[in-house]
């Protein structure tokens, strides 16, 4: 059967239509959501970041991190070090900060870019040892390194302000600056994952002696990909930072819980999909603020509940162990919602429907 | 008899923790031949091929690749000197596509032209592999999936191409289809380190033979006179 290809440019025009669309529809959004809303919508972007760069360590590369929250630590806490203005830091550091720290400051997109170096080099640096690991080992030791920051940072006073945390922090992550990012992430991984740098990383994740054996550089290749996800990590903490408005190294924000929660979306999603990450993202994100119903009293077929806090979190787990035993590769699996997939499908539907 | 050795192996040792696998062995591969391994399970006849490409370490001895010391380098660096392995069990990627995985064999070449003719060389050894091009690896036949092994191991256009039991789980008028490929690669100037528990059928394409029996080499010599002789022909051909 010979296949009906869609031309590389009618795909180019496709992507660059379907982009100034979805910036037209951010910029209604922009100018008719409340707040709340603008929030929620905003959270769906960062969360795309974490999922999207999670998922080229863990799903692409097949290599398992859950040293992820760490390094949006370090991204949320550089970038907010440096957005903050020497009065304001001066104000909250009750126990004294490092001068040399109190007198940086920087715009908002340094910062960021920032964020994400200082996590990369951490990444780089971590790296040597962890990727010398295999499979649960490797979790474990990732998973040991984004404590190990958190726990410095709830120690270090004079450099993080410990468990007081960082106040103030500008909200500096509107729908432009989060989307924007979002965009240049996505763009980015996607453009890797096709080289034929992408080909090896999956190569190493179906067949690691097989790729050996194929000549790959497995240390190399998975050294890059960590590094790379851990700067899209690092950026995504200082959205994040900037979103929040108020970070402090607690188990919840910042530690092992966003973890789990962004390997929640890109499991849901589908491990090795870029697009799953994306759709992954949106439906945790609206579906945990959703959530937030359970927590406040409700009447449920006439039973009366009273709000538990922390109501959600045991739901979002329960729907996680159903789509593991029920749905293990996830909405996407490794497909892409590309315009190749899409118009393969339309023209399915269409064929069928002639037939019937 | 003066001809080129490409590859020496000289009482090469190699351990899996206690075990004692490889108990110092000498093989020598010349240039444009067939040279085979042959031996029962467990006799170390992959231990010493992945020593070879570099997947597994060498505790002492020495294996020199065109009088090039390359014991115990690295993996990537071995196959970028032009060896390549067609690992036991095929090892194809499953889930990229039979496209992607002869392009991963040809991971460290940039001449693209080169490429083009290696695919197309490819495709005449096996004509199927081309109607199969966008399909995934994992939903080849376990024939193909072996057609597909070597055809990314050729992607690296390899002077020693080195193979694990390529016959290993084919139907038999496969396994004849295989060896006859491997005699015509060879034909066409690689040479071939041959791995193979299917005895008779490796003797029968190569020219030299050693025999393997846990962890060194009982016998060697032209294949010719391995075919002929006695304990062979017990041991590993059924009869006698």
């Amino acid at each position: 059967m010979v296949e009906k290809r869609l031309k590389t440019s009618t795909k180019v025009w496709l992507t660059i239509i379907f982009i100034i669309f979805m910036g037209f529809l951010l910029w209604i959004a922009d100018r008719t959501f409340d707040d709340y809303k603008l929030r929620v919508l905003r959270l769906i972007a960062i969360y795309g970041i974490m999922a999207v760069s999670l998922n080229l360590i863990n799903g692409i590369t097949g290599v398992f991190s859950l040293g992820h929250a760490g390094f949006i630590l370090i991204g949320a806490y550089t970038a907010s070090l440096l957005t903050l203005t020497p009065e304001q830091k001066a104000m909250s550091f009750l126990f004294g900060i490092q001068p040399w720290i109190e007198k940086l400051h920087t715009d908002f997109f340094t910062a960021t870019i920032a964020g994400g170096a200082m996590a990369a080099f951490f990444a780089f640096l971590i790296g040597w040892p962890v990727l010398k690991l295999y499979g649960d080992y490797l979790a474990i030791a990732s998973l040991g390194f984004a404590e190990v920051v958190r726990i410095w940072a709830n120690n270090a006073m004079t450099i993080t302000n410990g468990p007081l945390g960082l106040k103030a922090i500008p909200e500096y992550s509107n729908t432009w600056w989060v989307y924007g990012w979002l965009l240049f992430t996505v763009a980015f991984i996607s453009s890797l994952v096709y080289s034929s740098y992408g080909r090896a990383l999956k190569a190493i994740r179906e067949d690691e002696i097989a790729a050996r054996a194929m000549g790959i550089n497995v240390f190399k290749h998975q050294l890059l990909a960590f590094v790379v996800g851990a700067f899209f990590a690092g950026v995504s903490g200082s959205l994040y930072a900037h979103w929040l408005t108020t970070i402090d190294p607690r188990l919840t924000t910042m530690g092992p819980m966003l973890t789990f929660y962004i390997l929640i979306m890109i499991v849901l999603g589908g491990l090795g999909s870029i697009t799953g990450s994306l759709i992954g993202a949106a439906i945790f994100a609206i579906l945990f603020e959703w959530l937030r119903n359970l927590e406040q009293p409700f009447t449920f077929f006439g039973i009366h509940v009273p709000g538990i806090p922390g109501m959600r979190i045991l739901v979002v787990s329960v729907i996680f162990i159903l789509v593991m035993i029920f749905w293990q590769r996830g909405i996407m699996g490794r497909e892409e919602l590309t315009w190749e997939n899409l118009y393969r499908w339309f023209s399915k539907l269409k064929r069928e429907g002639e037939k019937s | 008899m003066s001809e080129e050795i490409v590859l020496n192996i000289e009482n090469l040792h190699v351990y899996y923790g206690a075990i004692h696998a490889i108990k110092g062995i000498s093989v020598k591969v010349p240039k444009g031949k067939i040279i085979t391994l042959i031996g029962a399970n467990g006799a170390g006849k992959t231990t010493t091929l992945s020593t070879i490409a570099g997947l597994v370490k060498a505790k002492s001895g020495k294996i020199t690749y065109n009088g090039v010391d390359i014991t115990n380098k690295p993996a990537h660096t071995i196959n970028r000197m032009g060896i390549a392995l067609v690992p036991e069990g095929r090892r194809i990627f499953p889930e990229l596509t039979v496209y992607e995985n002869l392009m991963m064999g040809a991971f460290n070449r940039k001449d693209k032209e080169g490429i083009k003719q290696d695919l197309e060389w490819v495709f005449e050894l096996f004509p199927r592999l081309k109607e199969r091009l966008s399909q995934l690896g994992g939903t080849l036949s376990g024939g193909e999936q072996q057609m597909l092994a070597i055809s990314r191991a050729l992607m690296s256009r390899p002077k020693l191409l080195m193979m694990d039991e390529p016959s290993l789980g084919l139907a038999p008028i496969l396994v004849e289809e295989v060896f006859e490929v491997i005699k015509k690669i060879n034909e066409e100037g690689t040479t071939i380190l041959l791995v193979e528990q299917n005895a008779f059928g490796a003797l029968k394409i190569s020219h030299y033979g050693y025999v393997l029996e846990t962890g060194s080499i009982v016998l060697e010599g032209p294949s010719e006179e391995l075919l002929a002789n006695e304990m062979v022909k017990k041991a590993y051909l059924g009869m006698g």
